[in-house]
């Protein structure tokens, strides 16, 4: 029998899906199933089709995805924690003409980063801020995040977070769609192909709103931890449609 | 022959900025330094020369605005004072941990805590030894005279592109304050960003350039064993600046058998002890490091062999002298004096102190 080569069955034709160009070739660090690696790929595919690559600055969280710039194949630094909207403002400032995104986790931008999240949002610095919504601390092992529901449970709440003493779980998307600066607020999820669609469209118009110089687009994904929520990828999906959707609802919060 | 003003310590940095081609200042207003901002704001620099200026939400925000910018390329400042450079510790660590350069200026005043408003160097410790974690050094360059707050900036931003390294500029309240005059240089140029892609293209984050592999800045490296080798580069690099950069300047020290040791303000107040010191017949001289890190020491050490005392001055409950007892190897006696808490001590006290601490002691 004939040698099987792989150029005779990859012919241009038989193509449906190959790896975005952005992508480096290190394999991903995520949890099979994570919601990460389908949201990075969304921006890299955004930034490929724009064909900006040469100009575009992006600026990674800690959490879990830190080593974000590992896998993204354009210029990026790693911001200390929370503080990747100032680091994006210090560089969209001298660099108007530069495409500058943040890409960050529940914990980094509503928790210890509100303060430069909610203040880059009201000077209306025109990024885009990339927001994964997993309700946890993926990276630290699954504690409390601002974003936690009542009653769910973490490492740090393994009764369930008591609205009553651990405080109430924060929306901080409404929070800054009421300010002026955001041009662009949504909120969307990638458990189905026509979620992850459709979320690509709203990451694409954050980065298209830049070249129009529109001011701040705030993009959320509410997104799955399956080894913070201690299930299988296939039931964190379910779980988050049934808990985290009826109270971080889909949409376009705002679209100026 | 540059230009001749009457300017405040505060307002002649900020010129420098300006006049250093430097593209942005983010900061946060704190007294004794607001001017430096205010200065800037009035002074409206990017209408002429396109340099940046914004006001940030906090200390925090500042320095990792500036960390962002600085990771392009590009010259990024930030001042404060205190308890704002202490909030901004977090930010020097990255800073030193990915290697970009940057410019900091600190118009130290009382502490610890809120403290107080006037002049201190109570923050020599947090300078030269890192009030951020890890094993990190940064250049401190202490200004004595407008003067120097003004040529200091660009002396900074050479060492900060030299080494990829931040440079803290170390002064306090009263040259902040004071009014002096000052020579101003000509505009520097800003750095184009095709002058910026040329020199720094190997590492400055300015959008992937077609055919180059993307670079990324980051202080992170979760292999230990590769970032024990990180940490050996900056520990060598430190080696060099040590070996390469220290400043000082001396005075009255040919035939001195005491001497003084102080830097910024009390150095100074100790030029005019000297003098007093002299006019009673004592025999002393002052040592001014103008470098805090890298620490001359070396010079220190000589001198040790010459003079039979030192003392050191410093507005802080005595920091700088375990540097000198350090360089001295305890084959001299060394005492410190200071007043503080924002107090700032005479001359005359300064005397007395060499009097009865070092000479009669
Ligand atoms: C100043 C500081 N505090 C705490 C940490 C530890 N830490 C690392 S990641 C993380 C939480 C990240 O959670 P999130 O932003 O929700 O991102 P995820 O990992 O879920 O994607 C924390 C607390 C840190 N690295 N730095
Ligand atoms: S810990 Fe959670 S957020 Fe992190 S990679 Fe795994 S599933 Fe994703």
């Amino acid at each position: 029998m004939a040698e099987l080569r792989i150029e005779d069955i990859i012919k241009p034709e038989n193509i449906v899906f190959k790896k975005t160009k952005l992508f480096t070739d290190k394999p991903l660090s995520y949890c099979p199933g994570c919601g990460h690696g389908v949201v990075h790929r969304l921006v890299l595919e955004v930034i490929e089709e724009m064909g900006i690559e040469a100009e575009t600055i992006g600026i990674a969280p800690v959490g879990c995805s830190v080593l974000a710039y590992e896998f993204m194949n354009i210029d990026m630094v790693q911001a200390p924690h929370g503080r990747a909207p100032a680091l994006a403002t210090g560089i969209k400032r001298i660099h108007t003409e530069k495409f500058v995104f943040t890409y960050q986790g529940d914990g980094d931008l509503a928790a210890i980063g509100t303060a430069e999240t909610i203040h880059a949002c009201n000077r209306g610095e025109n990024i885009a801020i990339i927001f994964i919504n997993n309700g946890i601390y993926g990276m630290t092992g699954g504690q409390m995040a601002p974003t936690t529901l009542p009653g769910m449970q973490s490492s740090t709440s393994p009764y369930g977070r008591d609205v009553e003493t651990m405080g109430h779980p924060m929306k901080i998307t409404e929070l800054v769609s009421n300010l002026p600066g955001t041009r662009f607020v949504a909120r969307h999820a990638v458990h189905t192909p026509a979620l992850v669609r459709k979320t690509k469209k709203a990451i694409r118009k954050a980065f298209e709103n830049q070249k129009e110089n529109k001011g701040l687009s705030f993009v959320e994904v509410v997104s799955n931890c399956n080894s913070g929520w201690k299930m299988s990828p296939v039931e964190s999906n379910k779980w988050l449609a049934e808990n985290m959707l009826p109270f971080y609802e889909l949409g376009t919060l705002k679209d100026e | 022959m540059g230009e001749l003003r009457l300017m405040k310590g505060n307002e002649a940095i900020a010129e420098g900025f300006i006049r250093a081609g430097v593209d942005a200042y983010y900061g946060y207003p704190i007294t004794p330094q607001s001017e430096v901002m205010e200065y800037l704001m009035l002074e409206q620099p990017e209408k002429k020369t396109g340099m940046v200026v914004l006001q940030a939400e906090s200390e925090l925000a500042a320095i990792n605005m500036v960390y962002g910018a600085a990771c392009t390329g590009k010259k990024a400042v930030t001042s404060s004072s205190s308890p704002g450079i202490s909030l901004m510790q977090e930010g020097f660590s990255y800073i030193a941990g990915s290697e970009v350069p940057a410019v900091v200026l600190n118009v130290a005043r009382g502490g610890p805590g809120l403290g107080d408003i006037q002049p201190a160097q109570s923050d020599y410790f947090q300078s030269v030894k890192g009030g951020g974690h890890g094993d990190y050094r940064q250049i401190v360059l202490a200004p004595s005279s407008v003067q120097e707050m003004y040529d200091f900036v660009s002396i900074a931003f050479d060492l900060a592109y030299k080494y990829r390294i931040m440079v803290l500029i170390l002064s306090d309240g009263a040259i902040g304050q004071m009014m002096e005059k000052v020579v101003l240089g000509d505009q520097i140029p800003r750095m184009t960003n095709q002058e910026i892609k040329d020199k720094y293209d190997s590492w400055a984050i300015t959008g992937r350039t077609p055919g180059r592999e993307h670079n990324v800045i980051t202080s992170l490296d979760l292999d230990q064993e590769n970032l024990e080798r990180h940490n050996h580069h900056l520990q060598a690099k430190y080696r060099e600046i040590v070996e390469k950069e220290v400043v000082f300047e001396e005075y009255a020290i040919e035939d001195a058998e005491y001497l003084m040791i102080a830097y910024g303000t009390s150095a100074r107040i100790c030029h005019k002890a000297v003098q007093l010191g002299r006019e009673k017949g004592i025999k002393v001289g002052l040592f001014r490091p103008i470098t805090l890190w890298p620490f001359p020491d070396k010079r220190i050490k000589e001198l040790s062999n010459q003079v039979k005392g030192i003392l050191s001055v410093e507005m802080s409950a005595g920091q700088m002298i375990e540097d000198i007892m350090l360089a001295v190897e305890s084959k001299i006696k060394v005492e410190h004096f200071g007043r503080y808490g924002g107090v700032v001590h005479s001359p005359e006290e300064v005397v007395i102190a060499l009097e009865t601490k070092i000479i009669g002691g």
